[in-house]
């Protein structure tokens, strides 16, 4: 027992295995016994229970195998293999922890932790409806045995060094990792990532079941709001770190990991829209069902694709020969959601159909629509170097000019939909809506777009004018959206203020307390907007590249960035080169600028360079200021600088976007509990005031609700 | 006259697509940003920043090359494909029927989807008319119930 925490971890890891297996095999026999009425010699619903529970257990010791891990991180203990490749004595204590996620192996235990515990959280919570809950949680024990067989049999994160001696050190952690963010992305993109399991496990368990009516959409929305939360979190997160750290002054490459990650949160995206037609309207059953089975498959492809090898990315840490193993499982998951669906889905007719093609209903058709062409243009981009390679025997890239050309249109479209969805009726809209409504949107498209000309934007006079056109329209209809979502704001706070009688501010608090979801989804879609104006920006970027000595100087669209000295240093992770710039604007200085070049791990066979990107941040624009490295023949630095417009918004669009949805998940103000006796008969036959009717729904408190 | 308006729209459109086309730097930035750096770095060719890169200075050394014998874009990709393999182009050129097609699908996709949807708009419209032909019609309404629809609206509309 010379190596007591990888010994308890190895052993923890096949407790997890077992109990999930007890949890995927007796839960699938008890429900098995129970639908089919059989008697079995201990009753099915005692079966039910102890598999509940095991999965309950396998929590704990999945929790014991990461606490293992992250003690063999923070104790040093190079006798670990994983230990020894991902860390050094000299490495930050914070980071030790987050190495447990820095190689294969640790972000499969940490996918396994992050999956047992969401399968926790909804055991613990399985009294709302035990049948339904069982089935989730058996379906969620099947994914936790794949993942704990790939860390029992293919990929054990405890196996000792080859010989069994520890050597003194280790190699350390790849220094792009050495990053606060990089403490926090991986797991806020794996919490997104394995959360999709939850919603997928209650849609085919409720399958399975012939579940009726649209409780588990019910169940699940906050669990999908949370996971895309998260996965929005992690994309962002992600993004910020690239542009912080990569150094080539954009924070989006198309990188397969990256359109991983960007496939199932547009698949997440569209099941979130597209669910709001099946609560409303009882209508897309098939469709939503579909939507989420292939949600949670894109997070499985998208970690065959970039784990297996299969398409190159940047992120090599990651690849491995697990392949076969992902491509057998998506198989099982594709064939289990095929057959299931085609034995159990005579219950999932629509209720309702499309009445007008001018709807609610029919701008979350397009929505979906577009969001699912998005993502397929994602994938298809993704796959084509190996499609290239398999039909034309040559490997092609595809990176950010092809996926500009394609998608920024696909996007475009998406933004006016963005507008023009949420000032439709349901059912079908009156022309006369139609002119109300969009009447001041569309005269704010036009006005901006006027007066972006007026200011400067004119994509005629440019050598390339794709990216300014596409600009001034991303512009222009970005200004229409805002406006839109403004004059919803102040139509709905204008209704409660003549109800209340509260000022205009206390009515738009108000209105939104009474539908948190709806406004917080204006809110969100608000946070999209800037989203898109900061991207359009990129339109604009403007870069120079220049070797500075002292006293030399750079300028680059009214900017001035004067070398004032430049220097090496040295700690014990990395040496260091930086050049010490001062920035100045219209004459006057700004700010001064450090950009740094780090070599970690000097003088050793395995030494990594890493950029520390100097960055001065406006709304305006960003100057972003790399040290590229000294020439060899002068010694001299050569610094590159870019000019990238309105980068500021797409990190306030993010935090918009989150904010937004952490509103639509606060509980709305509560409905009516009180019935008011109405003063006029009710008609039989052609009033609609039956359950889900508008008064029955109304988010009104009952003192509000008019007396009629 | 519809032929003189032609004439002068084909002439403006041509001048219009040829501004700027005769600017060395200009034409440099933009097919510089068409090509990859090959060392493995997996960006732009303009974009990689390491010094000493083993290919991007030949890479851009000849990019220089090409640009000043005045050859053009798509014969300055394709030579670049030639020497280096396509995996040197940023997206893929629209010379063999895969390439195009690679360009076409999203399109496609997207276009066919809206049609599909279309389809489907029209097709649940002739089921809805169908069956409110078949139904009974509704009794007349009363003006006590427009007057109490029109509340309600009004009173739940947010």
């Amino acid at each position: 027992m010379s190596h007591p925490m990888p010994s308890f971890g190895s052993f923890a890891l096949l407790l997890a295995f077992v109990l999930s297996t007890y949890c995927l095999v007796i839960g699938t026999l008890s429900l098995w016994a129970i639908a089919r009425k059989r008697q079995l010699a201990i009753p099915a619903d005692l079966l039910r229970e102890t598999a509940r529970r095991a999965g309950l257990a396998s929590f704990v010791a999945v929790f014991g195998a990461a606490f293992a891990l992250i003690w063999a991180f923070t104790t040093d203990d190079f006798s670990v293999d994983y230990v020894l490749h991902h860390s050094s004595k000299a490495l930050y204590w914070g980071y030790k922890i987050s190495t447990l996620w820095s190689g294969q192996e640790g972000s499969l235990l940490l996918w396994s932790l992050l999956l047992s515990g969401y399968a926790f959280v909804l055991r613990l919570r399985h009294k709302n409806d035990v049948t339904l809950y069982a089935y989730a949680s058996t379906i969620l024990a099947g994914i936790q045995v794949f993942f704990l067989s790939l860390l029992v049999f293919k990929v054990p994160p405890f196996a000792l060094v080859p010989g069994g001696i520890a050597p003194a050190d280790g190699f350390g952690l790849n220094p792009l990792l050495q990053y606060p963010e990089m403490a926090i992305h991986p797991p806020m993109l794996y919490l997104g990532y394995v959360g999709f399991s939850v919603p997928f496990a209650f849609a085919l368990g409720a399958l399975m079941m012939r579940y009726p009516g649209e409780k588990w959409i019910a169940i699940t929305r906050r669990w999908t709001m949370v996971t895309w939360l998260f996965l929005t979190c992690g994309i962002m997160l992600g993004m910020h770190w690239a542009y912080a750290v990569l150094g080539w002054g954009g924070y989006w490459g198309w990188d397969p990991v990256e359109n991983a990650s960007l496939m199932p949160w547009l698949g997440g995206t569209a099941f979130l829209h597209s669910v709001m037609m099946q609560e409303k309207r009882g209508m897309m059953k098939r469709w939503n069902v579909w939507l989420i089975f292939v949600t949670f498959m894109l997070t499985i492809l998208g970690t065959l694709l970039t784990r297996s090898g299969l398409v190159s990315s940047v992120h090599a840490f990651a690849e491995s020969d697990i392949g076969s193993w992902f491509t057998t499982f998506l198989v099982i998951v594709v064939c289990i959601c095929l057959f299931t669906f085609f034995f159990h889905n005579e219950h999932l007719k629509s209720e309702n159909q499309l009445e007008s093609i001018v709807s609610r209903e029919s701008s979350f058709l397009f929505n979906n629509l577009v969001l699912l062409a998005a993502c397929f243009t994602v994938l298809y981009g993704t796959l084509l170097p190996v499609l290239s390679e398999f039909f034309t025997g040559s490997k092609i890239t595809v990176v950010g000019p092809y996926y500009n050309k394609v998608m920024v249109p696909i996007g475009l479209f998406l933004l006016f939909l963005t507008g023009v969805g949420p000032l439709l009726a349901w059912r079908a809209t009156s022309l006369r809506t139609i002119r109300r409504n969009f009447i001041i949107p569309c005269t704010a498209v036009l006005a901006t777009a006027l007066g972006l000309m007026a200011s400067g934007v004119r994509p005629w006079k440019d050598d390339d004018p794709t990216g300014s056109i596409y600009a001034l329209v991303c512009f222009s209809l970005g200004a229409g959206v805002i406006t839109a979502i403004t004059s919803e704001f102040l139509r709905g706070a204008g209704v409660v203020r003549t109800q209340t009688g509260k000022n205009l501010f206390g009515s738009a608090f108000l209105l939104t307390r009474r539908n948190t979801r709806r406004y917080g989804g204006y809110i969100i879609h608000f946070g999209i907007v800037l989203l898109f104006i900061g991207l359009a920006g990129a339109a604009f970027n403007q870069s120079k590249e220049l070797e500075m000595g002292d006293g030399d100087s750079l300028a680059l669209n009214g900017y001035k960035i004067v070398c004032q000295s430049f220097s090496q240093d040295s700690n014990p992770q990395y040496d260091t080169d930086f050049a010490l710039l001062d920035v100045f604007h219209k004459g006057q200085k700004i700010t001064r600028l450090t950009p740094e070049r780090r070599v970690y791990f000097p003088d050793t066979d395995h030494a990594q360079v890493s950029t520390m990107v100097a960055i001065h941040s406006t709304l305006a624009a960003d100057l972003y200021v790399v040290f590229e490295g000294r020439n060899a023949d002068s010694g001299r630095p050569i610094i590159k600088v870019f000019l990238n417009p309105l980068v500021n918004w797409i990190w306030i669009g993010v935090l918009i976007v989150i904010l937004g949805t952490a509103l639509a998940l606060v509980p709305p103000l509560l409905p009516a509990s009180k019935r008011v006796e109405a003063t006029l008969p009710l008609p039989s036959s052609n009033f609609a005031a039956g359950p889900g009717s508008a008064y029955a729904s109304s988010a009104l408190p009952a003192s509000e609700v008019p007396r009629v | 006259m519809y032929k003189r308006s032609l004439h002068i729209v084909v002439l403006l459109v041509a001048a219009f697509s040829m501004l700027g086309a005769g600017d060395p730097s200009t034409r440099f930035d933009k097919i510089g940003h068409k090509l990859m750096c090959t060392c493995g770095c997996s960006e732009i060719l303009l974009e990689c920043n390491h010094v000493g890169c083993p290919n991007s200075t030949g890479l851009i050394q000849d990019l220089h090359a090409q640009v000043d014998s005045g050859a053009s874009e798509s014969a300055i990709l394709t030579w670049f494909a030639d020497k280096n393999g396509a995996v040197v182009l940023a997206a893929p050129l629209r010379g063999n029927f895969f390439d195009q097609t690679t360009w076409y699908i999203p399109g496609l996709v997207l276009v066919l989807g809206i049609v599909g949807i279309l389809l489907l708009v029209r097709y649940w419209k002739g089921r809805l008319a169908i069956a409110a032909a078949a139904a009974p019609p509704p009794p007349p309404h009363t003006a006590a119930e427009d007057a109490l629809r029109d509340q309600i609206r009004r009173d739940t509309q947010y």
